[in-house]
This record gives structure tokens, sequence and C-alpha cells, in this order.
């Protein structure tokens, strides 16, 4: 391919894909920008005081984090300069691609205590359940843009999106991996919304689905029935999770208003708390930094959401409206479901939380989401 | 590139605001529950949290036990009294590990090891130091309580065999669960230091077995002593599990097999059930049961005779004899002989450059079939199976279920070996001799089976053809009696030889026990009708001199095995033994009367001695 005759910017044919234009960068969106940096150094520092006294092998976790982070913010920037009618162009490609690694899972997967949820491909090895998230969004960004009839979609549209959503979530329920799959049903759900379906329609969902459970349950090993409902209500399992949630709210209680300060955790130091640098790190922040700490994080997350959600009603077309919005509904769901699972107000789903969570496949497919956002926030002005 | 859709955009602007207000609703009520639990409770959990109060007190469930077919426990559970520490609450007073030690007969030195030991548990979990603790030192560990921060003395159900080692290696034993079961189990029930079965029923069955473990979260006091009770869950006992075997007719075969070497199985005909197993040398399943010390474990790893193995399924041996009811079928079933071709045997065979002996001397003369196999004469059956080759032999041997796994749930059964001209030339490279399929003729060289596959032959004949799977659990039931699995009789295959072809071998196999002439005559019955088998499998080979009467003065080791199996009633077949007897010479008289023993218990009958055989080869050596 022969360089391009450069006359004058101006002149730089209209769809080259990844052109960056001058106006990109004045409406880019610096406070989305800036509130993403702020909690993610939050993460850090508070990644660092959690798993100080931890033994692990090579690095440390928050190198590691800061590692991860530097690279999910290398994505987070090429993901939003690429223009997003690419990934509308491309959307079911991507979301094939992702369900081939979700399934090489299957195959080729790891087992880590008990769970097979890794792949490795060269020398990384990752979570594609992760990926599917962002998939999944795409794709359903891109069905739904063609809009309904006046009065929304009807069941007999859903069939296709209802593929979309449930083939990956039986492919990880076998993993198993119970907390991306609530993840993957809310934001499918939350999406539903928001593009507008039928009352009717969304009523038969809810009542078809329903009446499956008990159906369902009735099939079910008698221990299989117990494992389910010590899920919903973990004090049947005092030595499990029963322990993990009391020591979980020990942790967070005795934080008081003040906290206990940085680095002076005990729960965590004494190694009280379960996964405490992945699902149960708010319980170690909790603990040191006390209601005032909580409530500045509080206030920083929702900012991003509320934020995301204004760039998701003010995009110019309804693919980007929404893909941001099922970002959004992502974040929001992942922050909502962990902290009420680590304060004992919801059931024990491993779900992490966004930018403050150890994992790299988790930090990446949230910087990655927040791309997709910072890309349809300074893509508003413009086409 | 497309132009994206945007079309309608203020419908979804509608709802702006219902999102809003739903994430502001759910951020407050995180922030509500925070303040309750940073505030209102606050000081309730940061006293928590200063203390590490909240302990966890492990109950396990009682194991379901095992009961034989007619409801005899077999394995059960017993109240056993455990010593624990918590390694955090012994900096309190840290004379109290020495009172303990003293108080329990253990070195302080062992004591502080075990405690330091367990790098990788949680904070605060008890360490056991000693299990099956005694009323003596139970008193005094609880008399000096006060004085003794950190000790947990608790009652734990303990595994329990009633009847010791009987039946072993079909029960199984149990042990702690390894770092590698536990990355693939994928049930968090298992924590370190948990049980789990290991070897047999106890293996096989384990998740019926288990139940679902206890506790129960306490709160304690700074010495670690329980002041008050949190939340807790009973145990719900494991599933009993009922075995198809016949605890009185094991009880017979154990005690025949009483000094003796070997494995010994027996099969209902009608559904397939195993009625008895034994397997010896064996083992005490009860030093699995309390933790088996690193000692006792070598012991038995290191003990040439192998008493962890079931020799029934993992036990291959050269099948012997017995073998000549797989070359009979083969030759008649390929039309190659038949009941009336005729062999002379004048006691010596030369082929190729060697000679083959009969095992009876100056020869049986010219015979048929049916009195080849009543006296088992080896020089007839060489011509047979020179006539027929190896490749059919090994045909014949796979149609009747040698040389492959039978399918028994009992983890790590042997498949044995059929071999055959193309297994040869996989195996090591090189053509098939003729000379070998003399051997295999007769059930020597190349050729393996386990007892149980030999006890499926005898069955199969028995049952004209049909193959029942080898079962050895009858159900499983909860605790309050009702029935969660049951295993009905499977035939998992018919054998594909004529019901003419398997008539003229069972009415040899009846002469074999009840002819003038017959080896099996140790395990003739009075009123029932024996049809059976001997065989005798070679372990060294013999100088060409060697006269087969001289082997009670080998070393035992090199004594030939001895087989034995049988079926009966004739006319209406319940039940086949197959019996296995290492180093105890010709089956005839090693292992045939350790079969009529189970079989008169099986069919109720006075035990008898054994019975001289009539007619003319009445010496005390017969069999090959």
């Amino acid at each position: 391919m022969s360089p391009l005759p450069l006359k004058n910017l101006r002149e730089i044919p209209q769809g080259m894909y990844t052109m960056i234009d001058r106006r990109l960068l004045v409406h880019f969106d610096w406070t989305l920008l800036g509130i993403t940096l702020l909690i993610s150094a939050i993460g850090l520092i508070n990644l660092y005081s959690t798993t100080s006294g931890m033994e692990t092998s090579g690095s440390p976790f928050y190198l590691k984090q800061m590692i991860w982070l530097l690279i999910g913010l290398i994505f987070m920037i090429i993901i939003a300069f690429i223009e997003y009618r690419i990934y509308s162009d491309f959307a079911y490609g991507i979301y094939f691609i992702t369900f081939l690694l979700l399934m090489a899972v299957m195959v080729y997967g790891i087992i880590t205590s008990g769970a097979q949820r890794w792949v490795r491909i060269g020398w990384v090895s990752f979570q594609p359940s992760e990926f599917i998230k962002i998939s999944l969004i795409v794709v359903l960004a891109k069905f739904f843009q063609r809009p309904p009839s006046r009065e929304g979609y009807s069941l007999k549209q859903l069939p296709i999106p209802f593929l979309l959503l449930i083939v990956p979530i039986i492919l990880i329920l076998k993993q198993p991996d119970l907390g991306t799959a609530v993840i993957l049903l809310l934001v499918f759900f939350s999406v539903l919304l928001f593009v507008k379906v039928r009352w009717s329609s969304l009523l038969t969902i809810v009542v078809g689905g329903g009446a499956i459970v008990p159906f369902l349950w009735r099939f079910l090993k008698e221990y299989q029935k117990r494992r389910i409902l010590t899920f919903f209500n973990p004090e049947m399992d005092p030595l499990g999770a029963g322990y993990h949630l009391i020591q979980s709210k020990i942790a967070v209680g005795s934080g008081g208003i003040l906290g206990k300060g940085f680095m002076k955790g005990t729960q965590s130091k004494l190694g009280f708390l379960p996964e405490q640098q992945t699902d149960f790190i708010f319980s170690a922040f909790g603990e040191e930094w006390g209601l005032i700490g909580c409530f500045i994080l509080l206030a920083l997350y929702l900012t991003l959401i509320l934020w995301g959600l204004r760039i998701a009603v003010q995009s110019k077309d309804r693919f980007s409206a929404i893909l941001s919005f099922g970002v959004v509904a992502m974040l929001f769901w992942h922050i909502f479901i962990n902290i009420g699972m680590v304060l004992g107000m919801l059931p024990v789903v491993g779900i992490p939380l966004p930018l403050l969570s150890y994992g790299g496949s988790f930090m990446l497919s949230t910087l990655i989401g927040i791309g997709l956002l910072l890309n349809v926030s300074m893509r508003r002005y413009l086409f | 590139m497309t132009e994206l859709n945007t079309q309608r955009m203020e419908e979804l602007k509608e709802r702006y605001r219902y999102f809003v207000a739903f994430v502001l609703g759910a951020f407050f009520l995180l922030l509500i529950w925070l303040w309750y639990l940073q505030v209102l409770k606050g000081s309730e959990y940061r006293r928590l949290s200063e203390n590490n109060r909240i302990r966890i007190r492990e109950s396990p469930a009682d194991r379901g036990m095992l009961l034989d077919r007619k409801g005899r426990i077999l394995a059960a559970n017993r109240p056993s009294f455990e010593a624990y520490v918590v390694a955090e609450d012994l900096k309190a007073n840290p004379e109290a590990l020495k009172k303990i030690g003293e108080i329990l007969n253990l070195p302080v030195e062992t004591l502080r090891e075990r405690v330091q030991d367990q790098k990788r548990r949680a904070p605060f979990r008890p360490v056991k130091i000693k299990s099956d603790i005694d009323w003596d030192e139970l008193a005094k560990l609880e008399f000096n309580r006060v004085h003794l921060p950190g000790l947990i003395v608790d009652v734990r159900p303990r595994r329990s065999y009633p009847y010791g080692s009987l039946a072993a290696h079909l029960i199984g034993y149990l042990g702690e669960v390894d770092e590698n079961e536990l990355r693939q189990i994928k049930d968090s029930s298992y924590r370190m230091g948990s049980l789990i079965g290991k070897y047999g029923v106890e293996c096989r069955w384990e998740n019926d077995l288990k139940g679902m473990d206890g506790g129960r979260q306490v709160e304690v006091d700074a010495w670690g002593r329980e002041v008050k009770p949190l939340n807790s869950i009973k145990p719900f006992p494991g599933n009993n599990v009922i075995l198809t075997i016949d605890l009185d007719l094991q009880k017979v075969a154990e005690e025949a097999f009483q000094g003796k070497m070997g494995g010994l199985v027996a099969m209902d005909l009608k559904t397939g059930r195993i009625l008895t197993m034994v397997s010896k040398p064996d083992f005490d399943p009860d030093l699995f049961a309390r933790t088996i010390t690193p000692e006792e474990w070598k012991d038995l790893i290191e003990n040439p005779h192998h008493p962890l193995q079931n020799r029934v399924l993992q036990g291959q041996y050269p099948p012997g004899s017995v073998f000549k009811i797989v070359t009979a079928i083969a030759g008649l079933e390929s039309g190659i002989i038949t009941p009336n071709t005729q062999f002379t045997c004048t006691g010596l065979f030369h082929y190729g450059n060697r000679d083959f002996r009969c095992w009876k001397e100056g020869g049986h003369g010219t015979l048929s079939l049916h009195r080849a196999i009543v006296e088992s004469c080896d020089i007839f059956f060489y011509q047979v199976g020179l006539k027929i080759g190896v490749d059919r032999i090994a045909q014949y041997a796979n149609e009747l279920g040698l040389g492959r796994l039978t399918g028994i749930s009992l983890p790590h059964e042997k498949p044995g070996t059929v071999p055959s001209s193309s297994w040869k030339k996989k195996r090591f490279g090189v053509p098939w001799y003729s000379g070998e399929t003399l051997s295999v003729a007769v059930g020597q060289g190349y050729i393996n089976t386990t007892p149980l596959q030999q006890l499926m032959l005898i069955a199969t004949v028995a049952n004209g053809g049909r193959i029942l799977l080898p079962q050895v659990v009858e159900r499983v039931e909860n605790i309050y009696g009702d029935v969660l699995k049951e295993y009905p009789p499977i035939e998992i295959g018919r054998a594909n030889i004529s019901e003419k072809t398997l008539q003229i071998v069972r009415e040899a196999l009846l002469g074999v026990v009840n002819e003038p002439g017959g080896t099996g005559w140790a395990c003739n019955l009075k009123t029932i009708k024996v049809a059976g088998k001997t065989g005798t499998a070679q372990v060294v080979k013999l100088p060409p001199n060697f006269k087969r009467g001289d082997m009670a003065r080998l070393p035992p080791k090199f004594r030939d095995h001895g087989w034995f199996v049988a079926y009966a009633p004739f006319e209406d077949p319940q039940i086949a033994v197959a019996v296995l007897v290492e180093h105890g010479g010709f089956g005839a008289v090693a292992a045939a009367p350790i079969a009529k023993k189970v079989m008169e218990r099986f069919f109720n009958l006075e035990p008898s001695p054994t019975q001289k055989p009539k007619g003319d080869s009445a010496g005390d050596v017969y069999d090959d």
C-alpha cells in the first residue's frame, strides 16, 4: 500500500479507521480518565496494605497489579481511539473469538482450586470469561441498534440475544464461575430495560423463568440443594461461607468511623479474610479506612456510574448508546454486588470489585470497558 | 463502514432518570448498611476483631455404614475422644504444652513439632494432637482444664470395623485427603485433614458414605474457652451402603484361607452379585481409621506379600488347566474337534526340539474331549491347541471375558493378558512360535488372568453365555431406610458360543467333580451336583526330570499356584466360585477343598470331610 499523498489535514478520507482527529483530543473525557485513575490509585494503595503480610510466589501483588494497570491503561487508550463504528462492524466476530477462547477453557483450561477458568496462550494465562462480558455488550449493542416498533421489542424478536447470552452462561457455569454468570445475566436484563422491551414480554420472561425454577429444583440432589441454599444463606455453613462472612463483617465493622489506618487492619493481616486480595478486598479497605474512607470510595464509584450513564444518553447513535449503557451496567452490578456481599447484604457470589480487586484479566476487562466509554464520550460531537 | 442508526434516540433517553434514581438508591442502601456495621455495631465488631474471638468447631458427620446383604454391620462408627490445641492460645501459657504432653504421654518436642508443622492452617484452627484418649487421660485433662489454655477435647466419630480384617480389601480403607485430591474434588466440603475413602467400597461409594459435615461458630474468651455459641449446623450422617456379600459365607471362606495366601470370589449366578471376596494376606482397616503411623504404612507397603493388594482383581496369574475350558470351546466352536475327536497321551509329547509332559506320568492313553477335561490331560490339549492356533484361542478367551476389565466397581482392577500373535509382535517385536501355543493351550506361558476373570469365565459357561456384571453393592439407603440407589442385575454381554458346545463342556466339568478319575473330587458334595475345573499355575520352570510329587519339597515361593473354579447345582446354577491359593501346589489339593466349604455353607449342608476320589487314579497326586 502506497503512502497517502498528504495535502492537507482536511482531505484525509473519512473512513480511515484509527485516525486521530484533533477534535477528538479537544473532546477527550478527562473527567472520566481522572476518576478512573483516582480509584485505581486507591486500589493500588489498598492492595499494598492488604497483601503486605502475605507470602507470594514471585513479585508482590501490588507490583503485579501495577503492571496490569499500565497494560490496561494502554489497552484503554487504544480502545478509546479506534472509531467505535468498527466495533459495530466486527461485533459478531469479536463475540465469536471470545467465545472460542471460552470453549478453549473447557478443553485446555487450567484447574485452580476446583475451578477451570484459565487458559494459557504463550506466557500469559487469562480468564476468557472476563472478556465475554465486553463481547456480549458489543454484540447486544449491535443487535439492538435497529429500533423496535413503538411498543418495544417483543418476545419473538429476542431469541438471538437470548442465545448469545445462554450459551456462554452455560460454559461459565460449568467452570464453575457463578459470579460472572450472574453479571452476564444482570447486564443482559439491564440492556433489555434500556432498549425497551414490551412490558408483556418482560413479564413473560420473569414469570416463565420463575416457573422453571421449582421444576428444576426437583431434579437437584440433596447436597446440591443445600449448596444453593447456603449460597443464599451463608449462615447455613458456619464453617465455610458463613465463617468468611462473619469475619468480613467483623473487618468492616471494626473499622468504625475513622478506620484502623493504613497498614493497620488486623483481620486482613492475620488471614481471617478469605480472598482478601480479590473478592473481599472491600472488607480490608473498610477495616483500614472506616466509614469516611468507604464514603469517599462510594462517592467516586457513584460519580463514575452517573458519568457513564450521561455518556450513554448523550451519545449520537443507538449503537454507542447501548454500548456505553452496557458497560455502565456491568460496572454498576460489579460494584453493588461485591460491596453488598462483603457487607452481608447480598448472597456470597464471587464477584470482584472494579479497579480495587487484584486480577489481571478483570483489570483489563474493566479498563477496556472504560475505554469504550471514553470512546463514545469524545465522539458524541463528531460525524 | 456502515452508517450507524440514529433513529428514535429520544426513546433511549426517556428512562434516564429512572436509572439514575435506581443507582442512587442502590448506593444509598450500601451506605446505610455501612453505617449500621461501622457505627451502630462498630464497637462490638471491634471487640470481636481485637481478640479474634470467633472460632470454628468442626463436627464431622457420621460416615454411612457398610452392611452385608442381610443387614449385618461390617463398618460403622464409634465415638473417640480427641485432644486438640490452638497454637495461638498456647502463647498465654507456654507451660501448658508441657503439661498436656505429660498427661498424654507424648514428648513435648513431638507436640511442638506437630503444632508448628501446620503452616498452611487457617489462624486459630485447632491441631489434633492425640485421638482415642482413654478415660484416665480424659479425666486428668478435664481436671486441669483451667490451667491449659488452648486445649480442646472433643468427641468425634471414628470408623470402626467390628470384624477386623474381614473382607478388608472389599471394604477398603480411609485416609487423609491429599493435596492432589483436594485440587481435583470440586466439592468444597473437604478440608486439609478430612478423611476420604482411599480403597475398596469406601473409595468408590465415597459420595454416598460421606454425609454432610456440621460445625459451629463459637465465641471464646481470652483463654480460648467457649463463652457463647453463635451459629451452628448439625452434621447429617452419610448413607448406608448395603453390600452383596454374605457375612457367614465370608467368614467360612476366610477361615478356610487361614494361613494361606491367595484369593477367593463367589458370585450369585442369577444376579451377578458377589457373595464373598477374600484376599490374603490382608490388613487391618482400623489402622487407617486412626491416622496410620509412617512405620505402619511402611510395613504394609514394603511387605513382599503385598497385603494391600486385592488379589481377586489385582493379582494376575496364569490360569493353568482352568484355561482348558477355553481351549475346548475354541476347538469345538471352530469345528476343528468334535466330542469324538481322540488323541493319545503317552505322558510325553515331542514338539520342535522339546519334550512337553503331561502331569500324569505314563500318560492317559487314548481319550476324547470329555475324559480329557475330566482327567485334565495336558497332551490332549497340546494337540488341540496346535490345531486351532493361538489366535483362535485368544478370540474365544476374549469372548469369555479374559484379557479385559470385568467392570466391577472397585478401584485398580487389572485386565490380565491374553496373548496372540499380533500381541506378541507388538509387545516384543518378534513373531509367535507355535511351541508357545502349547503352553497357552493349557493356560501357561504369557497368559494371565485375575481370579475375578476366572470366576466370570465359569459363570459365563454356567449361565449359557450370559455375561453378568459383577456387582458388590446391592443398594444405598439413607439413615431412615429409604432406598436411594439400587443396583439391579445387568447383563453386559453374551458370549458368542453355541449352547451345544457349552453343554458338552458343562457335562465334562460335572465329570471333573463326580466321575471316577476326575481331578475335582475334593469339591464333591453328596446331595448337590457340582461342576468345576482344577488348575495349577507354574511359578517357575521346573527341570525336565522333576517329579510333580516333589512339589512339597520345594521352598514355598517356588511352589505352583493352585486354582479351582466351580458352579452348582449343575441343573440350575446358583453359585459360582473361583479360588486361587498362591504357592499351594495342585489346585485339586489346595483350592478345591476351600471351594467345597463355601459351597456347603451356601447350600446349608453339614460340613463333611473331603471325599476320596473314586476310580483308578486314586493316588494323592492329581491335576496337571
